[in-house]
């Protein structure tokens, strides 16, 4: 539904957005990462049409947005990143203003009007002038304008920017369920909230794509990644760490404290293999050695370590 | 017609927009009550012996200076300013549409200023017997002034996210427009210039123009005149948008 080639800005002699190419089917949520005055909503707005690109094109639905500025934009929800409104009108009159410039009419307005106060949890709020809101409710009036027009591919800047944990997690969810029929492209700075929604992720620095690929592999590029930790409980004695740094599959092991009898470890496999296979190999040979594991895990690496590494190791350059 | 039903839509926001703010109210009233005072207390309209509208539009040149830029300050402005740009003009519309349908309104609203001078036209009326073909011809040229001021304040609006620099932008190019045709200014030209610069300074002016409508003419050069003036400052307006948008 949205491919983007090549789309570079430069504001002046600084590149905003360098050479930016992915594409986003429908079905697929694409979390769009990076630190702040990386190029998101930049590329964003290049998305939606708002600003033009130096070069590179960006096409909707088979519709180029610089060609074909009106049907492509037909297509598009957006919602921007300060999620900005008429403030001197109220909800409903804001609501069917935007509506009605998406070209619907008659009932069929007033239906996608109140579905989505229904959805967005406005029904409160909607005789209410836009200024007299609260910034969570403002934003979800943004939110609600976005998806009014059931748009095939919804761009949304921030999407969960000053909600309270709980309007998080329905805007999140509505996004997760939104995603299984349309193409979504979201920016944020909240890793969990990649977890939490995306099928892809994109991680933007300086301009720049540094990494694309689903949470989980993503996170497999962490370094600890596929690292077990393991506690035996009982006899304590030094030739446990020499029989696990025995494991083939074992690279390092490094004790950790050690408290009332309990010994801790932490195995670095080989590779950077995620896989159960090391805590395989470690169960196998505590059942040989007769030890009493109490826990053993693998590490899945987390997303906040490899974001860092990321951007921090390309900022350094 | 869909083209045509987005401008409406934008319009009718837009026009909402100014009733449900003060800028509406505290526009008419001051507009009401100085085009009063300037025709009853600052003209000889009681002396002249004449029932005519003349004292009154002989003011809108100089009233419009500065109540037409306040009207138009905020139109791309305040977009600006809200963010509501983005929102705008990622909408299936063209910016065209929305320049249009901007103006529109605004213009509509100073129109509406001036249908409530009527009073004024009933009290004419009802002192004498005024040439009411005239009248009429001034009210549409005191429109046509109030839609090319209007144009250059939707201009220098689209230039600022600051209204108070639209403002004052707007009332100099306004006021360039009317000293190229007022007569203390073309009489110190024509010591030095030759009568063919003269006219074609005075041939710019709000004035010239309006001053025709004022004695109940409009001819196809006035309408030519006011004309291109609102489409060069709304094609201008465009181009602003456009350079904007590119950042």
């Amino acid at each position: 539904m949205i491919s983007v080639k090549n789309l570079t800005k430069a504001f002046g002699p600084k590149l905003a957005v360098n050479d930016v190419s992915f594409t986003v089917q429908k079905g697929e949520v694409l979390g769009f990462l990076g630190p702040n005055g990386a190029g998101k909503s930049t590329t964003m707005r290049m998305i939606t049409g708002f600003t033009p690109p130096t070069s590179g094109s960006v096409t909707i639905g088979g519709h180029d947005i610089g060609d074909a500025p009106i049907p492509a934009k037909r297509l598009l929800g957006y919602l921007p990143e300060s999620a900005p409104s008429y403030a001197d009108m109220t909800v409903t009159s804001f609501l069917n203003f935007i509506a009605e410039l998406r070209g619907l009419s008659g009932a069929a307005r007033k239906q996608a009007v109140d579905r989505v106060i229904d959805m967005c949890f406005l029904g409160s709020v909607v005789h209410q002038s836009v200024d007299t809101l609260s910034k969570g409710y403002k934003h979800r009036v943004c939110f609600a304008q976005s998806i009014i027009h059931d748009p095939e591919v919804l761009i949304m800047d921030e999407p969960t920017d000053g909600l309270d944990p709980n309007q998080k997690h329905e805007i999140r969810q509505l996004i997760k369920r939104m995603g299984e029929t349309k193409a979504i492209v979201f920016s944020t700075h909240i890793l969990e909230e990649v977890e939490a929604v995306c099928s892809r992720a994109i991680i933007i620095d300086r301009g720049r794509i540094v990494a694309n690929g689903t949470p989980a592999e993503l996170k497999s590029r962490s370094e600890n990644a596929g690292v077990v930790h393991v506690r035996i409980a009982g006899d304590v004695s030094g030739g446990i760490a020499g029989k696990l740094g025995g494991l083939p599959l074992a690279n390092k092991v490094a004790p950790l404290a050690n408290t009332a009898g309990k010994s801790a470890f932490r195995i670095t496999p080989k590779g950077s293999a995620a896989n159960g296979d090391l805590a395989a190999s470690v169960f196998d040979l505590a059942r040989r050695e007769n030890w009493k594991i109490e826990e053993l895990h693998t590490d899945e690496g987390r997303l906040d370590e490899v974001f860092r590494n990321i951007t921090l190791s390309e900022t350094s350059k | 017609m869909n083209s045509w039903s987005h401008i409406k839509t934008i319009a009718k926001r837009e026009m909402t927009g100014y009733f449900s703010s003060p800028v509406a109210y505290v526009f008419i009233v001051i507009f009401l009550l100085l085009a009063g005072f300037f025709t009853f207390m600052a003209s000889p309209f009681f002396d002249r012996g004449q029932a005519s509208l003349q004292d009154f539009f002989v003011w809108h040149p100089w009233l419009f200076l500065f109540l037409v830029p306040a009207v138009g300050m905020r139109l791309w402005s305040e977009e600006y300013r809200m963010g509501t740009l983005e929102l705008l003009l990622t909408m299936p519309i063209t910016t065209w549409q929305a320049i249009v349908g901007k103006f529109l309104a605004s213009w509509l609203f100073l129109g509406l200023g001036l249908v409530l001078t009527v009073p004024l036209w009933i009290t004419v009326n009802y002192l004498g017997t005024p040439d009411n073909g005239t009248i009429f011809c001034g009210y549409v040229g005191s429109f046509l002034m109030a839609g090319a001021y209007l144009a250059i304040a939707t201009m220098t609006s689209a230039m600022s996210r600051n209204q108070v620099v639209s403002f004052i932008v707007a009332v100099v190019l306004c006021l360039f427009l009317i000293l190229c045709g007022f007569p203390p200014v073309t009489n110190l030209l024509v010591r030095w210039a030759s009568p063919g610069f003269v006219d074609f300074v005075t041939s710019f002016s709000v004035m010239t123009h309006f001053q025709n409508a004022q004695r109940g003419v409009i001819d196809s050069r006035n309408l030519l005149y006011f004309v291109s003036v609102i489409g060069f400052s709304l094609f201008t307006t465009g181009v602003i948008i456009r350079s904007q948008r590119a950042g």
